[in-house]
């Protein structure tokens, strides 16, 4: 018998398609961004009030991704960009193959900002890279304090931690400043943002990240 | 729960590697998963001896390597694994150590017969 070293990736198939994709972004000038939060957090309210922000000429595209209905792409089709839905048919988190099927029909020459609505779902997302430049995670204040400590793979991960529904803060026993700081705990470069969609507290600061992510040279956001 | 999911991909890369080996039999793999993986050590055992099953591959056996996080004290150099949520140095006691490892989610190794030394490359 012997024993052989393989340091082999599990999820390299994934990888090796995600790396692909990042390859095709970097191509095109196309800044990627994954969305991932618990149900409910509120992924598809900023994404509408990031997409209402927008000119109608600018070049951005959504995939949303949930495990059944296609509730999410009507509602961001609202605002007249380019919306698909994923339905998973029950996967609880989208992989890079999804994603490039669901790219499929679309040029990537017409898209400068892609943003991608991972299914709710707080684990299982943080494992598929799907050929993103960053990846986002919202938790709203209704929420536990101390999710990032829970699930820490995706705190990890996340280059921007949004904190959303700010709104209801005087009605919730939710302790921000120990949300913050459990996150920086697990990441200790995480940059946050307070928000609500509902009363816009905040959006601006989202949308000035968003901004500064646009402003980067792609290949250097791609690298990070 | 994307464990059954996970455990399939072992079982493709074993599938995979097996062809390296075609006077042998691998009998063991072995996964290594971080902390930080996002992934049940305990689900993927479950699902692993559900998808081995009838698989041609048997018998395979797993074995999981579960590696916690693993830091580096930015004050004083130590170097440590956290066990918990808290990443405190335990030398000095300083906070927010830089993270170096346990976000792996990969195979380790295989286990491979004997017979197999022969063939491979």
């Amino acid at each position: 018998m012997e024993r052989l070293p393989l340091e082999r990736k599990v999820l390299n198939e994934n990888d090796r398609i995600a790396a692909g994709l990042r390859e095709r972004f970097a191509e095109h000038g196309v800044l990627c961004l994954n969305f991932i939060s618990s149900p409910g957090s509120g992924k598809t309210s900023l994404l509408e009030r990031t997409l209402e922000s927008f000119d109608t000429n600018e070049r951005v595209a959504v995939l949303t991704g949930d495990i059944q209905t296609e509730n999410d792409a009507n509602r961001l089709a609202r605002s007249g960009f380019p919306v698909k839905q994923i339905t998973t048919g029950g996967t609880c988190h989208l992989d890079a193959r999804m994603i490039e099927r669901g790219l499929s029909g679309w040029n990537l020459e017409d898209i400068d900002l892609l943003l991608i609505e991972n299914v709710g779902n707080l684990v299982c997302p943080s494992s598929y890279d799907l050929g993103e430049a960053a990846k986002i995670v919202v938790l709203s204040v209704t929420e536990g304090e101390d999710k990032p400590l829970k699930y820490p793979s995706i705190f990890f991960k996340s280059q921007l931690l949004v904190l959303n529904k700010v709104d209801l803060l005087p009605y919730v026993p939710f302790d921000i400043a120990a949300a913050e700081s459990n996150a920086r705990q697990i990441h200790r470069e995480m940059e946050i943002v307070r928000v609500s969609c509902q009363t816009r507290e905040g959006l601006q600061d989202w949308l000035d990240w968003l901004e500064r992510q646009r402003a980067k040279p792609r290949a250097v956001a791609s690298a990070g | 729960m994307h464990e059954m999911g996970i455990a399939s991909s072992v079982l493709d890369a074993v599938r995979a590697e097996s062809l390296r080996f075609p006077n042998g039999h691998v009998y063991k793999v072995g996964l290594r998963i971080g902390a930080l993986a996002g992934v049940d050590p305990e689900a993927v055992s479950f699902c692993f001896d559900a998808v081995v099953r009838d698989s041609g591959l048997e018998p395979l056996a797993l074995e999981i390597e579960y590696r916690a996080r693993q830091h580096v004290c930015v004050a004083c150099g130590q170097a440590f694994a956290a066990q918990d949520e808290n990443t405190a140095c335990p030398a000095c006691g300083a906070g927010n150590a830089l993270f170096v490892g346990g976000d792996e989610l990969e195979i380790a190794y295989l286990e491979v017969e004997d017979g197999a030394a022969a063939a491979r490359a």
